[in-house]
């Protein structure tokens, strides 16, 4: 009881994490038709930016400085890479992001080096909130759940309750009419993308010390969070909201189950040929299969329902 | 609902020509570029002959596979996967695994056609992982097939006896007897393998290009919804080539095995998939030779730049973005481009201005390399070595502030260079349209 509700509540710590990534990744998906490959470069990006600053003026002004400055670098890419590659085809924007993310990968190994830097969680934050019977829960996993909730309440009432909401709700469907409004919609789409790439940024910021920040991290978040995106729906944000509790929970709770296939057959009474080449898939825990569960989920989800949780569009 | 991606890569095919010769002269000339593609592959060893150099012509043999069937799925279909190397690294298992049982005497099966085993295991796993990526196009299918990726990586670290954990499975191709002669104990007779098995293997590409199905999946690239109506399955098409794609990739993975003797799991990762989509989209995926040039040239500069310098990666990821920003057709579209300048003989018109391009681009490069390079330094080897570095022949201090200074200002005027040397280019093409103009008028 008390090793699942301390791990209920990391998953929960993780999958709001994540939806702050695939929250951005499907805005923009939405908005501009690209997915856009460097998403997880800006989570990165975020978390180095965090720890640079926090090594000057500390953890509170990094939580602001970070974000700020991965959105100018958003608002960058947009202005001229992407409106630049757009005439070509939507081929060539992905590509472009592709590209992107492996320059980005390149100058952190450059600038910061291949090694996980010392990005640390703030003293004051370094305390445990309460205890789940003998467990202490640290007060950095919840100060990260605040941070990410109260950010995505102040997501879900900009987009629904104001009027710069409504401009961007109006123009993901209809972009032409929103234009003859009067409206700048290219100066939309670029204030979408550099607000996604500071939603990444911020959970950088909050997931970089929580986690380890190192180059590899854009790579092995960043696919996770495309299986979010897919596994939810393509463009739906309720769909990505589920999806990524579901993958964090499945992520969290994987890791600690030793478990294989030899143990549920030896409640079953049968005793597989040890010399069978079978044999090592049998002896496969659940724990150390755990970084292949998400994958598995999202090609299960794709034969079962093409569309995803909760996607409206098929392709 | 036409799919954006699959519309785009038509875009691009569509704007290549046609050949407009008749048909009996086609295929003459068809027979002598095939010919010549012959000649090129038995006399490049004779001219590069140093064994580093076989060793890259080898690995660019097996890179113009893997090349090619990529483009089946980019260019062809209109497919953008960025896994593809999951069909390589698995045919290139399952060729080593079949290596060793010959080696150990278990299997009967010459070295020469251990390629046959990859295309086996290619196939197979495209059939599988094909049912269910290609219920999907476009971006859906892109972001399904980097999670199969992701998928079989992860795989690969759960069973060390297939995959070999970190290590890999290492082999021996020096297998049984002679057969007249040869062992494929130099790196010569491989290379004259791989050369034997990459031209096979480029003439069936092309011919299926020639297909019934091949002219489908253009069509399924060009117009899903059309290829409904008239009655034929898009996601059949679809599924067809991705299997028969990955059987190629297969092919190119038992080569791979025959030339290093060793595969390790990172060849089935998602940078390996990245890296084959480079070569395709950098040669040009409109075209059946685009991924050729680009398979060459993407090989050269990982073996030359990685000898030079420490940023070749970043190099790398630059040179791909300036491509997608200013050429994304390829280098093929490149060469296409100037076909109506050939036409009109005005080719000669193109070549100060070009000059004055290479120039400014030169300025700009040597500026942007000298500041990559300053900056590798001054992070990583400044503590062992010194601030001092050596760059084109100088001395550079990387803790003063003039050669900073200096880089900035090489890019700086590099960059103006290069605006004020797009002007006469733009003069020069005007003229050389108002002249395919007034061809058109006669």
């Amino acid at each position: 009881m008390e090793f699942f509700l301390v791990t209920l509540l990391n998953s929960l710590s993780y999958g709001l994490l994540l939806f702050m990534l695939s929250s951005g990744l499907t805005l923009i998906f939405s908005m501009m038709g690209v997915l856009n490959f460097a998403h997880a470069s800006f989570y990165m990006l975020g978390a180095y930016f965090a720890y640079q600053t926090s090594v000057y003026l500390g953890f509170w002004p990094a939580l602001v400085v970070a974000p700020a400055l991965v959105a100018v670098l958003g608002a960058l890419t947009e202005r001229y890479g992407l409106r630049t590659v757009h005439k070509y085809g939507h081929v060539a924007e992905l590509l472009f992001t592709f590209g992107l993310a492996y320059i980005i990968e390149e100058l952190v190994h450059l600038i910061w080096g291949r090694a996980p830097v010392p990005y640390r969680i703030p003293e004051i934050l370094d305390f445990s909130a309460f205890s789940v019977f003998s467990t202490k829960y640290p007060a950095y996993r919840v100060f990260m759940m605040l941070v990410s909730v109260g950010m995505l309440g102040g997501l879900f009432l900009l987009l629904t309750r104001t009027r710069i909401g409504l401009i961007i709700q109006a123009s993901l469907t209809h972009p032409d009419t929103v234009e003859a409004l009067g409206h700048n919609v290219p100066r939309v789409f670029m204030g979408v993308f550099a607000g996604g790439a500071a939603l990444a940024g911020l959970a950088g910021v909050i997931g970089g010390n929580a986690f380890v920040t190192e180059p590899g991290m854009a790579v092995s978040v960043g696919t996770i969070v495309f299986v979010v995106v897919v596994f939810g729906g393509m463009g739906s944000l309720a769909g990505a909201f589920v999806a990524s509790l579901i993958i964090g929970a499945v992520q969290t709770f994987s890791v600690a189950f030793d478990v294989s296939l030899l143990t549920l057959f030896a409640k079953l009474g049968f005793t597989p040929d040890p010399q069978s080449a079978w044999m090592e898939l049998w002896k496969v825990t659940i724990a150390q299969a755990a970084p292949v569960l998400p994958y598995v989920l999202m090609v299960a989800m794709l034969i079962v329902r093409p569309k995803g949780l909760m996607g409206t569009r098929e392709g | 609902m036409a799919d954006p991606v699959v519309e785009a890569v038509a875009r691009a095919v569509r704007n290549a020509p046609a050949s407009g010769a008749e048909p009996g002269l086609m295929h003459w000339r068809r027979a002598m570029v095939w010919a010549a593609v012959a000649a090129v592959l038995i006399a490049a060893p004779q001219v590069f002959n140093q064994g580093f150099a076989v060793s890259m012509l080898s690995q660019m043999g097996i890179a113009i596979i893997f090349a090619l069937s990529y483009n089946m799925l980019l260019g062809q279909t209109g497919m953008l996967s960025f896994g593809h190397a999951v069909y390589f690294g698995l045919g290139a298992f399952f060729a080593a695994h079949a290596l060793n049982a010959i080696g150990a005497g278990s299997l009967h099966w010459p070295v020469s056609l251990l390629p046959l085993v990859g295309a086996a295991a290619g196939l197979a796993f495209g059939l599988v992982f094909g049912y269910v990526t290609t219920k999907h196009s476009g971006t859906p299918f892109a972001m399904i097939s980097l999670g199969i990726a992701e998928m079989v990586a992860a795989c690969s670290l759960m069973f060390p006896s297939f995959f070999g954990g970190e290590g890999g499975i290492s082999t021996d191709r020096v297998v049984g007897d002679k057969v007249m002669g040869v062992d494929f104990g130099p790196g010569v007779q491989v290379y004259y393998l791989i050369a034997a098995w990459c031209f096979v293997c480029m003439i069936l590409m092309f011919a299926l290009t020639q297909t019934p199905l091949g002219r489908m999946a253009n069509a399924v690239r060009d117009n899903p919804e059309r290829v409904k109506f008239v009655g034929y399955n898009p996601t059949r098409i679809r599924f067809l080539m991705l299997a028969l794609a990955g059987m190629f990739a297969g092919i190119a993975g038992a080569l791979e095995v025959i030339n290093f003797e060793l595969i390790t799991a990172e060849r089935l990762g998602t940078a390996a998939s990245g890296t084959v989509l480079l070569m395709a989209f950098i040669g040009g995926v409109g075209h059946f030779y685009g991924p050729i040039i680009g398979a060459i040239l993407i090989t050269f500069l990982q073996s030359a730049l990685s000898n030079y310098t420490q940023a070749w990666l970043l190099y790398f990821g630059l040179f791909f973005l300036v491509m997608i920003l200013f050429a994304p057709g390829g280098i093929a579209s490149l060469v296409t481009l100037h076909k109506p300048a050939v036409q009109t003989r005005l080719l000669g018109r193109l070549a100060l201005p070009y000059a004055g391009a290479a120039v400014a681009g030169a300025v700009l490069l040597a500026g942007l390399i000298m500041a990559v390079e300053m900056f590798y330094h001054y992070e990583t080897k400044r503590e062992q070595v010194g601030a001092v570095m050596s760059l084109f022949g100088q001395q550079f201090d990387t803790t003063a502030t003039g050669p900073w200074l200096m880089a900035v200002a090489l890019l700086v005027v590099g960059g103006v260079l290069l605006r004020l040397a797009a002007r006469p280019i733009g003069a020069a093409w005007t003229e050389i349209a108002a002249a395919v103009n007034r061809g058109q008028g006669n």
